[in-house]
C-alpha cells in the first residue's frame, strides 16, 4: 500500500475527486493548506502600503491505494491538477504499513 | 418649553451615537489579528459601561456644569442634581435637561473609545481601564467644558467646532499618538511580520454602522430637528461619500481599490465633516471630505515611514482628520447657514480663521501632553504593557479567557 500526499490548487480539487472516482477510487481526505514552493507569495494591501504574504492557499489531498494502482493513479492526478503554471503543486507517495477499517476491524488491503 | 420634535430627535440621535461605540469596536476589531480582536472590541465596548455611569455620577457636571475659570465645570450638578425633566436654563432650551445630558454623554463614551486604536495588540486590560477613568476626567470633562461649556475659554474665544472636531477628533487623535509613543511598537512590527487585518468585512459594516451613528452626532447637534439638523445631515453624508471615493481612487493609484481603503475614507470624512456640519453650505462638505482623504492618507504613508506604531492610525484619521476639519471651518463657514456661527476665510473672516487655529493648537497641545503624563503615570503604578508571552499568545486569551472564533477541535 502507498499514501499519495497531493498539495494542488484549490480549483483542482474537484477535477481531481471526478477522475479518481472514474478509476474506482472514492475514500480520500481533503485539508485546506498553505504552503509555498518556488514561486513568490503575493503582495496584498494595508491601508497605505503593502505586505507581502509567502504562503498561498492550496488544498492536500491524501489518498491510500494498492501498489498496482499506484501509477495510474498518480498519472490521473497529474492529468486532472495541472494547467502548466507555476503553483500547480506536488505530490509525494509515502509507504503504508498498515490500515484498519475502524467498523469492521478489518485490516491492510481490504481496509482501503 | 420642551418641543416634542427637538426631543424626539435628540433621543434619538442619542441613541445613534451610543450605537457609534459598538460599530467602532467592530471598525478596529477588523483591523486586528485574530488572536486580539476580542481585546480590541472590549476596549471600546466596556467604555459603554465605564464611562457611561461616570458621565452621570460627575462627568457631565465637570463638562457643562457651572463655569470656574473658564477651564471646568463645578460640581453642581453631580449625581444630575438639578438635571431634570425640564430644559436647562443654559443648553438646548427646547429638549428636557436630561436629553442633552445623555446625548453628550454618548460623546464622551465614544471619545475615550476612539484612542484605544493606537494602543490596541499590547495593552494590559487593566491599566486600560485606569487611564480611560483618568483620560475622561482630566482631558475629556475639561476640553468638552473649554469649547462646549458655557463660560469655557475657547467658547468664549468664538473657536467653532459643531459635533466635536477638536473635542473628539483632535483629542482622541494626538492621545493616541502620546500613547503609542509611550507603549512602543507591537512585537514583530519592526521586523515587518505582517500585522493583516484579520476580517475587512467587519470592518466596513463598522464604517457603515458609525456613518449610520454619526447622523446622529452631526445633525443631533444642532440640538433642534429642524432645518439647521437638516443641513447638518446633507453635509455629513456628502462629506463621508466624497471621502470615501477620493480613498479609492488614492488606494487605486496606489495597487487596486480596497475596500478597507474606502471605509477608512468615509471615516476621515465624517471626521472632518464633524466639527464643520452645521456651519457650512452642505456643497462645501465635498472638497472638505476629498481634502480630508488626501490629508489623512499622507499623514498615515508619513506614520509608517516614520516607523511609528501608532496601530490603526488614529492621529492620521481622527486628529490630522478633525484638524482638517476645524480649519475647513474657518475656511467654508457661512453666517448665512447658521446664524450663531460665523463667517470664514471665503467670506472674509480671517479673525474666525485665528480662532479654529488657536482651538486646534490648545487641544491638540493640551491632549498630548496631559495623555503622556497621564501615560506615564499608569505605567509607573500598575505597568501599562502585557507580558511578552501574554503578547505573543494574543490578548483575548491572555486578558480576557476568551477566544473570538471557536475551533473544530475544543
Amino acid at each position: 500500500m502507498k499514501k499519495i500526499e497531493a498539495v494542488i490548487r484549490p480549483e483542482k480539487l474537484e477535477p481531481v475527486r471526478t477522475a479518481l472516482a472514474d478509476m474506482g477510487i472514492l475514500g480520500m481526505t481533503v485539508s485546506e493548506v498553505v504552503g509555498r514552493g518556488r514561486q513568490r507569495g503575493i503582495t496584498l494591501q494595508w491601508r497605505v502600503g503593502e505586505y507581502r504574504v509567502e504562503f498561498l492557499p492550496k488544498v492536500k489531498i491524501e489518498v491510500v491505494v494498492m501498489e498496482e494502482d499506484l501509477g495510474k493513479t498518480l498519472s490521473a492526478i497529474v492529468r486532472s491538477a495541472r494547467t502548466g503554471e507555476r503553483g500547480d503543486g506536488k505530490i509525494f507517495v509515502l509507504p503504508v504499513e498498515n490500515a484498519v477499517r475502524i467498523r469492521t476491524g478489518d485490516q491492510a488491503e481490504s481496509a482501503i | 418649553m420642551v418641543s416634542a420634535g427637538d426631543t424626539a430627535w435628540i433621543l434619538i440621535s442619542s441613541a445613534l451615537v451610543m450605537l457609534m461605540t459598538p460599530g467602532l469596536a467592530l471598525f478596529y476589531g477588523g483591523m486586528v489579528r485574530r488572536k486580539n480582536v476580542l481585546s480590541t472590541v472590549m476596549m471600546s465596548f466596556a467604555l459603554l459601561g465605564l464611562i457611561g455611569i461616570l458621565w452621570v455620577l460627575y462627568g457631565y457636571s465637570l463638562s457643562f456644569g457651572p463655569d470656574a475659570g473658564g477651564i471646568i465645570g463645578r460640581l453642581g450638578w453631580i449625581g444630575l442634581s438639578g438635571v431634570g425633566q425640564e430644559p436647562s436654563d443654559i443648553y438646548a432650551s427646547t429638549v428636557p435637561h436630561l436629553a442633552f445630558m445623555v446625548f453628550q454623554g454618548m460623546f464622551a463614551i465614544i471619545t475615550v473609545a476612539l484612542w484605544t486604536g493606537g494602543i490596541v495588540e499590547r495593552t494590559k486590560f487593566s491599566a486600560f481601564l485606569l487611564l480611560a477613568v483618568l483620560w475622561f476626567t482630566l482631558v475629556y470633562c475639561p476640553v468638552a467644558h473649554w469649547v462646549w461649556g458655557d463660560g469655557g475659554w475657547l467658547a468664549n474665544l468664538g473657536a467653532l467646532d459643531f459635533a466635536g472636531g477638536t473635542v473628539v477628533h483632535v483629542s482622541a487623535g494626538m492621545s493616541a499618538l502620546a500613547l503609542a509613543l509611550l507603549l512602543g511598537k507591537r512585537r514583530g512590527f519592526e521586523e515587518g511580520e505582517p500585522m493583516e487585518p484579520h476580517n475587512i468585512p467587519m470592518v466596513v459594516l463598522g464604517t457603515g454602522l458609525l456613518w449610520f451613528g454619526w447622523f446622529g452626532f452631526n445633525a443631533g447637534s444642532a440640538l433642534t430637528s429642524g432645518g439647521l439638523a437638516s443641513s447638518a445631515f446633507v453635509a455629513t453624508n456628502v462629506s463621508a461619500g466624497a471621502a470615501a471615493l477620493t480613498w479609492m481612487f488614492l488606494a487605486w493609484m496606489q495597487r487596486r481599490p480596497s475596500a478597507l481603503g474606502v471605509a477608512t475614507g468615509a471615516v476621515a470624512g465624517l471626521v472632518a465633516i464633524t466639527p464643520a456640519a452645521g456651519f457650512v453650505h452642505p456643497i462645501a462638505a465635498i472638497p472638505i471630505g476629498a481634502v480630508a482623504s488626501v490629508i489623512c492618507y499622507y499623514c498615515m504613508v508619513l506614520r509608517t515611514k516614520r516607523g511609528i506604531d501608532e496601530s490603526l492610525d488614529v492621529w492620521a484619521v481622527h486628529g490630522m482628520g478633525g484638524l482638517w476639519g476645524a480649519i475647513a471651518t474657518g475656511i467654508f463657514a457661512s453666517a448665512a447657514v447658521n446664524a450663531s456661527g460665523a463667517d470664514g476665510l471665503l467670506w472674509g473672516g480671517f479673525a474666525q480663521f485665528g480662532k479654529q487655529i488657536a482651538g486646534i493648537a490648545a487641544v491638540g497641545a493640551f491632549a498630548f501632553g496631559m495623555t503622556w503624563g497621564l501615560g506615564k503615570f499608569v505605567d509607573a503604578v500598575i505597568g501599562l504593557r502585557v507580558k511578552e508571552e501574554e503578547e505573543v499568545v494574543g490578548l483575548d486569551i491572555s486578558q480576557h479567557g476568551e477566544r473570538a472564533y471557536g475551533g473544530v477541535i475544543t
